[in-house]
């Protein structure tokens, strides 16, 4: 694989997954809002 | 009206469910070759930027409309722009938001048969010992349902019905039942998706064959990935950037604000909306980016996926296969299984997202019960579905012509979602108002949304918007934009392709056809397809109208709830 393709796809590849993982573990660690009922 | 209290059960079923809206056919089968067509690697640098631009921002608009028009109980895109602006005129451009997703379902529940028809395939040994010319056959005798591929009579029309009842029974038990198909969905198609780019991206030239001696894996990778920076200097490239982003998101259907008025009041936004975002990047870019490209120059090369008509769907349904039955017996029934089991979840986890807004809207405003809602979806979707399994033509090569599956795809599936995402960016920026809308996206929020994005939704996202819809109304031929701004300065006009919306609602390409055939057999079919056309673009038109009546019967009946009530 020449190095600019492979360059760039594993960029795409790290910044996507990156964001997709840091996104998803603010996600998981943010407690839910209380309910009013509460 | 009547009071849901239906709520998502969690936060992570949410996400998924919307992450599911969006993933689709496309991430795997559309985004590779547009990447290919249009730059290859560069095209990921125009892509990120409509993604940040266009596409976050078109996901914040979304949620946060849903969830306010949730606060009021309407769980619809009617009435959520109704609760936006009192103009009577929102309402029934709210009707975009349900007319969309049911003739979008009535053909995409169609793909997602074909699907499910080739797990069976794949499973019981259809492909076994065919050759590439027989597999490739195969699907086009799948769709002329007036023969049979397994004895099975009208086995596409089964196939169809089987999925129809699966969707309607799923949706039948209301947000628990799309949730909990989202949980085991969008995981299922991430284990299949990652078993086959792991196999792309170590196939190298092991697929090479007597037939195909050049074949190598890492061909492929490059062809898709290799950067051809001077093509970001073209407007086509741009365009193609925006209208994938658009599309992958699954913006301006009306499903993103019908799941999101399912939200708590102070649920956030802001961060669910991004999360179900790069999911859908991440499975369009890391994974279908690494499936069917590399795996298909592994065993043909890549001159062959060079050739017309060896992309899309007939690379995924007339080659897969084949290529599927050189990994041994037991790999190629599971790597059939795995291919169509995750094309299948890609596409129920969207169709399902498209029961739920003339669901939210039978029971919110006619107050009808939720299985008898599913029902409803169901035999609506099968009226105007049917059309599209039916309606077709043969072409002189034995290939399949679903006429009305294009019109449905053009019409619902490209041009209701852009004029809605416009009109929708137009209504939250400018109508509602930036300040109000602003405060939308930040309430409840676990995420800070950066300042600059209130003026990217304000003026850069609606200004893409119109830009996008202006370049598939005059889309110049052979899409060369450069060539059509040279012949309009010098004085040529505007040459029109035919796949601009101008003539596609003129059906341009096919009436020049019909002028230029002499072949009585050739124009017959023409004809017919011209016929189909308009068939098709009835029952649309048909669609668009029932349902704007029954918005019309519901503002009424609101009105005179509200008379009664003073």
């Amino acid at each position: 694989m020449n190095t600019d393709a492979l360059i760039i796809m594993i960029s795409a590849q790290v910044i996507i997954t990156s964001c997709m993982v840091y996104f998803f573990i603010r996600v998981i660690k943010t407690p839910p809002p209380k309910d009013d009922n509460e | 009206m009547s009071k849901q209290n239906e709520k998502w059960g969690s936060r992570v079923g949410l996400i998924l469910a919307m992450a599911g809206n969006a993933v689709g056919l496309g991430n795997f089968l559309r985004f590779p070759a547009q990447a290919v067509a249009n730059g290859g690697g560069a095209f990921i640098i125009p892509y990120l930027v409509c993604f940040l631009l266009m596409g976050i921002p078109l996901l914040w608009i979304e949620w946060s409309m849903g969830r306010f028009g949730g606060k009021f109980g309407n769980h619809s895109t009617p009435f959520i722009l109704d609760s936006m602006d009192k103009r009577r005129f929102w309402k029934y451009f709210g009707v975009f938001g349900i007319f969309t997703n049911i003739a979008v379902a009535a053909y995409y529940c169609y793909i997602e048969s074909w699907t499910l028809s080739y797990v069976f395939h794949s499973i019981a040994g259809t492909f076994d010992g065919k050759t590439m010319t027989e597999v490739s056959a195969f699907f086009f005798k799948y769709l002329d349902v007036s023969r049979s591929t397994t004895g099975i009579p009208y086995e596409a029309v089964v196939f169809y019905i089987i999925c129809l009842i699966i969707n309607t029974y799923i949706l039948s038990r209301g947000l628990k039942g799309v949730e909990s198909a989202a949980k085991i969905g969008i995981p299922m198609l991430l284990i299949f998706g990652a078993f086959l780019a792991v196999r792309g991206l170590t196939l190298g030239t092991s697929g090479a064959s007597p037939e195909f001696p050049d074949a190598n894996a890492l061909d492929g990778l490059n062809f898709l990935w290799t950067p051809q920076y001077d093509s970001l200097s073209n407007p086509k490239v741009w365009l193609a950037a925006a209208g994938q982003i658009f599309f992958t998101l699954s913006v301006g259907m009306g499903t993103v604000h019908c799941y999101a008025a399912y939200l708590r009041e102070k649920d956030d936004v802001a961060l669910n909306a991004v999360s179900a975002g790069f999911t859908n990047e991440f499975v369009e870019v890391v994974l279908g980016g690494a499936i069917v490209i590399p795996i298909a120059a592994g065993y043909f090369g890549v001159d062959w996926l060079t050739q017309p008509g060896n992309s899309g769907f007939g690379l995924a349904f007339q080659s897969m296969p084949f290529l599927f039955e050189k990994w041994g017996p037991i790999f190629s029934m599971l790597a059939g299984l795995f291919w169509f089991g995750l094309l299948f979840f890609a596409g129920i986890t969207s169709s399902l997202a498209m029961g739920t807004p003339l669901m939210g809207f039978l029971q919110d405003e006619f107050n009808v019960k939720r299985n008898k809602a599913a029902i409803t979806f169901g035999l609506i979707v099968l009226i105007m579905g049917l059309p599209t399994v039916l309606l077709y033509t043969l072409r002189a090569n034995g290939s399949v012509n679903l006429v009305a599956f294009g019109e449905y795809d053009y019409w619902a599936g490209t041009v209701s979602l852009v004029v809605f995402a416009m009109a929708e960016t137009i209504l939250f920026a400018w109508i509602f108002g930036m300040k109000k809308g602003w405060a939308e996206i930040n309430s409840g929020a676990d995420l800070k949304v950066p300042i600059i994005y209130r003026y990217i939704i304000k003026y850069i996202t609606p200004v893409m918007l119109i830009i996008v819809f202006l370049g598939a109304l005059i889309t110049p031929l052979g899409n060369d934009w450069i060539g059509a701004f040279n012949s309009l300065t010098a004085g040529n006009g505007w040459p029109l392709d035919n796949e601009s919306l101008i003539n596609m609602l003129r059906l341009n390409g096919l009436n020049e056809e019909i002028k230029n055939t002499t072949d009585v057999d050739t124009l017959a079919i023409l004809k017919q397809n011209r016929t189909y056309s308009y068939i098709a673009r009835a029952l649309l038109i048909g669609l668009f109208t029932g349902i704007s009546w029954l918005v019309f019967i519901a503002y009424r009946k609101r009105q005179h709830s509200e008379l009664n009530a003073n």
